[in-house]
């Protein structure tokens, strides 16, 4: 086995990640973003405005990088995603105090303009669809990915109930205890489950572009470079081929 | 001038070659170290990661000066700097990937490189100088990269800095003094953050140009090793030069450029579509600011100093300290100095040594990779038994060394180089 062989394996072992939240093992479902479709960024941003923005900020976030990037005029910039005198060049900063919120949630809300990258699209993704009733909670919610969570079920409405089911399951100690084990349809939201899957998934969409808008311009380009790059390593081989010749 | 005769073409830029030649060793200096250098002509595949690793080098130097223009070494302000670069910079992501993915491809090729010498004897006599330099640079570079590391100021990196700084710590008497003179702090804060900025930036670059030339000039005056592991010198052709040897300048500057165009390819596939690789190159957690009361889940080093990583826990606290991990640590790295010098094999060569140093080579390889992967992974079962076997078995290859190559069958080495 050469080292390099052996470098690559270690290198191919690193994505072999647990698909697993380590919080409580609750399996992270796939969100399948497209981060170069269009409409599903602009769809995405109009349901972060609409149902995050009231809590979170995108600090890195321009409102101007963000027309450019989803292909949006100003006027339509102000008319659908624009709400609280901001001018265009600044970043997307929820108008909700940081004091206030953490009288009210015990937390300030975590800003997410890199959340897609430090936990990933599919615990985006799998969070906002893992909300189920709970009365013992003080927002009546919980979830099953990140039990405990303070964060309301800001997204009920629209997907409807969703009940727990638990199971006996041994614990650590080896006696019984209850364990979610799923969650149930209750009584029905505003949309269908798969129009909520794609609801949920445009906003993750959005996050994951916030995270990285650089991304889609880094993969055009790198197609580009490679393509160059091999034709350049043809004719250095030529090169190296034809001053050889004579090495005997 | 009248004794500085310009060569033969006299124009008006020999004419000026001529004039610097009078007050500047150029062309002396060009002679010495390209075109006249020769090199054995029967380098492989193994001769290209040197001048690979001399283009990183330059590389993260460039794109280091560029960075340095955008980012602010604060604790309040680095981790906005490095996103700013990423965002509102022009080319600033592809300037920061080129930096960030740089790292890695560094290590990559360094160690590639230090491979080679272990196949094919190139530390051995009289190349041992030659081996310290180059084991100084890959110290030197550790240092440069760990002190890079907390610049972004994530949480993964904040948190590593504080597990590999607090190492120091483990010291008797002089432990907790020397964490806190190395952080400048009680905590790595903003102080420990400008100095470790100041280290990477001026300290460790000067340091590693210094040794670079070093490595080159000894490089240069010994000559090449190659495959065989025999020296060219001793068959010289009718024009007193070496027989197998070629003038490094036009045959190995071509033949590099093709390299470079290969490594560039697969670097450019890293840069543009896996720049993160999997959380390897670039960690999840380092995407969130670093937090001194929140600890990322699973903290790790980055991949690259993860063997020594696991051999630091493969060591269990004795006597009430763990200074003996750490002691380990440093003598696993302080024993690659000493390799030319425990190698007793008659032969320098792969090619012409007997089944024990290959066997025990294969599995040294193996065990490194197998310890870095270990090193990745939370400290249990079964990564903390292969964490033991694998550092055992790091020593005993080193430490074993002198008998097992002595006692080693080997094959004649041929008079002249091999294709």
């Amino acid at each position: 086995m050469s080292a390099a062989g052996g470098l690559l394996a270690v290198l191919a072992l690193g994505f072999a990640g647990a698909a697993q939240s380590a919080t409580t093992g609750w399996p992270l479902a796939k969100a399948h973003t497209d981060v170069g479709s269009l409409a599903s960024l602009q769809r995405g941003a109009r349901n972060f405005v609409n149902y995050c923005l009231g809590c979170h900020s995108l600090q890195y976030m321009r409102y101007s990088q963000l027309a450019e990037d989803l292909a949006l005029t100003e006027q339509e910039l102000r008319d659908n995603l624009m709400f609280t005198g901001e001018r265009i060049y600044d970043p997307m900063r929820t108008a909700m105090p940081p004091e206030q919120a953490r009288i009210w949630f015990g937390n300030a809300p975590p800003d997410l303009s890199l959340i897609a990258r430090s936990r990933g699209v599919d615990y985006v993704y799998t969070f906002l669809k893992s909300f189920y009733v709970d009365p013992s909670r003080p927002t009546g919610a919980n979830n099953a990915l990140l039990a405990n969570t303070v964060m309301p079920n800001v997204l009920a409405t629209r997907q409807g109930e969703q009940r727990p089911r638990y199971e006996e399951r041994p614990a650590a100690d080896g006696k019984p205890a209850q364990h979610l084990a799923a969650l149930e349809a209750g009584a029905p939201g505003e949309m269908t489950a798969e129009e909520f899957d794609g609801f949920v998934r445009d906003t993750v969409t959005f996050l994951e572009y916030v995270s990285e808008p650089a991304k889609a311009e880094r993969k055009a380009l790198g197609v580009w470079v490679i393509l160059f790059l091999l034709m350049f390593t043809g004719f250095a081989y030529l090169l190296y081929k034809e001053y050889w010749k004579d090495v005997k | 001038m009248a004794e500085h005769a310009a060569p033969a073409g006299t124009g008006r830029l020999a004419a000026l070659v001529a004039w610097i030649d009078a007050r500047f060793p150029m062309t002396k200096m060009w002679k010495e170290q390209a075109a006249e250098y020769y090199a054995p002509k029967n380098f492989n595949v193994w001769y290209y990661f040197g001048s690979l690793a001399l283009l990183v080098f330059a590389l993260q130097i460039v794109t280091g000066i560029f960075l340095t223009m955008s980012y602010k070494p604060s604790a309040a302000d680095a981790f906005g700097s490095v996103e700013y670069i990423m965002r509102d910079v022009e080319w600033g992501w592809l300037i920061r990937y080129l930096h960030s993915t740089g790292a890695s491809a560094f290590f990559i090729l360094v160690y590639l490189h230090m491979f080679r010498a272990l196949l094919y004897g190139s530390h051995r006599r009289p190349r041992e100088l030659l081996w310290i330099f180059g084991v100084l640079i890959y110290l030197a570079l550790m240092a440069e990269a760990f002190f890079g590391y907390l610049l972004p100021w994530g949480n993964m990196s904040y948190w590593g800095a504080q597990v590999i700084v607090s190492l120091f710590g483990s010291f008797p008497l002089i432990g907790d003094a020397l964490v806190e003179w190395i952080r400048g702090d009680y905590f790595i804060s903003d102080i420990t953050l400008n100095r470790f900025f100041a280290l990477h930036v001026v300290a460790l670059p000067l340091v590693l140009i210094f040794l670079v030339v070093a490595h080159l000039l000894a490089l240069h005056e010994v000559g090449s090793n190659n495959p065989d592991g025999i020296e060219i010198k001793k068959v010289k052709g009718p024009d007193g030069h070496p027989a197998d040897g070629i003038p490094f300048h036009p045959y190995y500057t071509v033949k590099d450029l093709f390299g470079v165009g290969v490594f560039l390819v697969l670097f450019a596939a890293v840069v543009f579509f896996a720049p993160e690789m999997g959380g390897l190159f670039l960690e999840a957690p380092n995407f969130e600011p670093a937090n001194p009361l929140l600890t990322p889940e699973h903290i790790a080093p980055v991949w690259y100093f993860t063997p020594y990583y696991a051999m630091l826990r493969a060591v269990p606290a004795f006597a009430g300290t763990q200074v003996w991990g750490v002691l380990v640590l440093f003598a696993a790295i302080l024993l690659l100095f000493f390799l030319p010098w425990l190698d007793r094999a008659p032969v320098k060569s792969i090619r012409y040594r007997g089944p024990i140093y290959k066997a025990a080579l294969m599995l040294f390889a193996a065990t490194f990779i197998m310890l870095g992967y270990c090193g990745l992974k939370p400290a249990v079962e079964p990564f903390k038994t292969i964490s033991v076997v694998g550092t055992v078995y790091y020593f005993i290859f080193f430490l074993a060394m002198p008998w097992y190559t002595r006692i080693d069958s080997h094959k004649p080495e041929p008079p002249r180089v091999t294709a």
